[in-house]
């Protein structure tokens, strides 16, 4: 017995080969002309970037020579000596290091403390006014899209130079975040409890507190504890317009091209960054299995 | 008539039998309860003590303020809204070249970083490792890194956020790369297919829209980085919008602040629309 593949018969073939193609040369126009558009947008976008390739291929030796100059010169029969030359300036680097942390760590508080309260008000499910809602979403908006940069530099015109603009600027940029993403949790959350805490004539901090917190507090504080290693980065950066912290140093360091310097600094931040990270994700992973497991 | 009691005792009785330990909590969870709060005020009241907070400071820090505030309104182009425009188009080249940049340069390397298609898991460790410090300094760090390299200027900015962003994307790509079915790719090499072409038909398309929602949110939010890496001179409306901070233009900051707002929200509706119609086209993946 001879096995046979069934063939179709040559019209059915051939109507199905010529929808094949008209269905394929249809994508291929569409993908054609997505390409086209992504190409004219790239003509434009890079006339107004002032893209100069030969800048950039005459420079790219000075890009990668960076890694070079900024890498410390470390010998091994000289091993301890080199470090403490590289990290010669530690123990002033760890206190600014510790500012950047506690910046970041204050900012992180007073931001998800404000965000907090303010995030029941704006949930379409609890807020006791429509208009109240709106009001606090479009602040939320505001201070999360408006950069932290700014407001540092805002605050340190106000408040002077130091850590009390850092702290600030990066609470209002957290407030905006934190207050969407609080939101949003609130929104999603089962309205039984709620309902029963109202039936009761409960008030509305009764209901929030009785009836909703419960539900959201571990997401609240993995979005916080998400948000404070953020945070720690961004308090690197609005160092460097005079709110405290490392980042004063990092920018001077790199304008002024001290470039062992430069490593050292950054290597600090990375380190304690992975760190901070690291710790925070275990917590958040214990708290999504207390989530689970409620 | 003697008052009646709500609940009938012995009903009282059943549900406290039940319940009762839910209000019967050890001490010394409570007090483990009450730690975590008091552990973080603690840590905030030494924060506050190291800082050396200035609390002098903040009455006439808000009065500053307030003036700031006062001198915002009305917002003002200050007469040269030509250069603003020219700089709020700059920054959205920053951010779309940056993010298009990034995403050809991470697209490959996330196959090498992904658990499924990479050849060694020592290359896929080492690519993760760098990715991940790449990714932990930020875009105006490499803003300032390339200011020295390429000069003052938006090309700057492209290449901060394009370097910063490839650590980014590299990572999420990788995941949504290890998070496709092997099946389709199994059955591309089951019909003879080299494994490249397993990969074109079996693995692209279940990634190609979760990637695309992806590049979407970032050129989102690259917009936001993109209007600040101007303070360190890598093009954009940074740097007009730090220049006027400085020399106490409010009138013209608030007109910076309200361009970038209205940027922003009309860049975030229209990623929203594209990703709806990427994402909700192929609802099944």
């Amino acid at each position: 017995m001879t096995s046979q593949i069934l063939s179709v018969p040559p019209a059915r073939l051939e109507v199905l080969l010529a929808d094949y193609q008209r269905e394929v040369g249809r994508r291929r126009r569409q993908s054609l002309l997505v390409l086209a558009i992504l190409a004219i947008l790239i003509a434009i976008a890079a006339r107004f970037g002032e893209v100069d390739l030969n800048n950039l291929v005459r420079n790219i030796s000075n890009f990668t020579s960076y890694f070079g100059r900024i890498a410390p010169r470390l010998s091994v029969v000289n091993f301890g000596a080199d470090v403490a030359d590289w990290y010669w300036n530690i123990g002033g680097w760890l206190k600014l290091l510790l500012d950047t942390v506690l910046i970041a760590y204050l900012g992180t508080l007073f931001g998800a403390g404000s965000a907090l309260a303010m995030a029941f008000l704006a949930a379409v499910n609890l807020a006791p006014s429509n208009l109240l809602r709106w009001s606090i979403k479009r602040i939320f908006e505001f201070c999360r899209t408006v950069p932290d940069l700014v407001f540092a530099l805002m605050f340190v015109s106000a408040f002077g130079l130091g850590p009390l603009a850092g702290i600030l600027a990066i609470a209002i940029h957290t407030f905006g975040a934190l207050g969407k993403l609080f939101t949003e949790a609130i929104e999603n959350i089962d309205m039984k409890p709620v309902e029963g805490v109202r039936s009761t004539g409960s008030r509305f901090i009764e209901i929030v507190r009785f009836g909703a917190l419960p539900q959201v507090m571990a997401s609240f504080a993995s979005y916080t504890l998400l948000r404070f290693e953020i945070n720690v980065r961004s308090g690197a950066v609005v160092g460097m317009v005079g709110a405290g912290g490392i980042g004063q140093d990092l920018f001077v360091a790199i304008r002024k091209f001290y470039y062992t310097d430069v490593s050292a600094i950054l290597l600090m931040l990375i380190v304690s960054v992975a760190i901070i990270d690291l710790v925070t994700e275990r917590i958040r992973h214990r708290l999504a299995g207390q989530e689970a497991g409620r | 008539m003697s008052a009646r009691p709500i609940i009938r005792r012995e009903y009282a009785n059943a549900v406290l039998g039940r319940y009762g330990a839910l209000f019967d909590v050890p001490p010394l969870q409570r007090a483990f309860a009450l730690a975590i709060p008091l552990a973080i005020a603690g840590f905030a009241v030494f924060a506050t003590w190291w800082l050396a907070i200035p609390f002098g400071q903040i009455a006439s820090g808000l009065a500053q303020l307030a003036k700031f505030v006062a001198l915002m309104f009305p917002p003002s182009t200050g007469g040269h809204l030509n250069l603003l425009l020219r700089a709020m188009a700059e920054t959205l080249a920053i951010a779309f070249l940056g993010t298009l940049i990034a995403t050809v340069v991470a697209f490959p390397i996330s196959f090498l970083a992904a658990r499924n298609t990479t050849p060694y898991p020592v290359v896929r460790f080492a690519i993760r490792r760098s990715l991940d410090t790449i990714r932990s300094i930020d875009a105006l760090i490499w803003a300032l890194v390339f200011v020295g390299v390429v000069g003052l200027g938006p090309f700057a900015g492209i290449l901060a956020i394009a370097v910063s962003d490839t650590g980014a994307l590299g990572k999420l790509f990788s995941e949504a790369i290890e998070s496709t079915e092997d099946r389709a790719r199994e059955s591309v090499l089951a019909n003879g297919g080299t494994s490249l072409l397993a990969v074109r038909f079996g693995l692209l398309p279940q990634v190609l829209p979760i990637i695309a929602g992806q590049i979407l949110y970032f050129c989102e939010s690259n917009v936001r980085s993109a209007t600040i890496i101007g303070i360190v001179g890598a093009g954009g409306i940074g740097l007009q919008l730090s220049e006027q901070i400085r020399t106490y233009d409010f009138d013209q900051v608030a007109f910076a602040v309200i361009m970038i707002l209205v940027t922003v929200a009309t860049i975030d509706w229209i990623s929203g629309k594209l990703r709806f119609a990427i994402i909700g086209r192929r609802a099944v993946v």
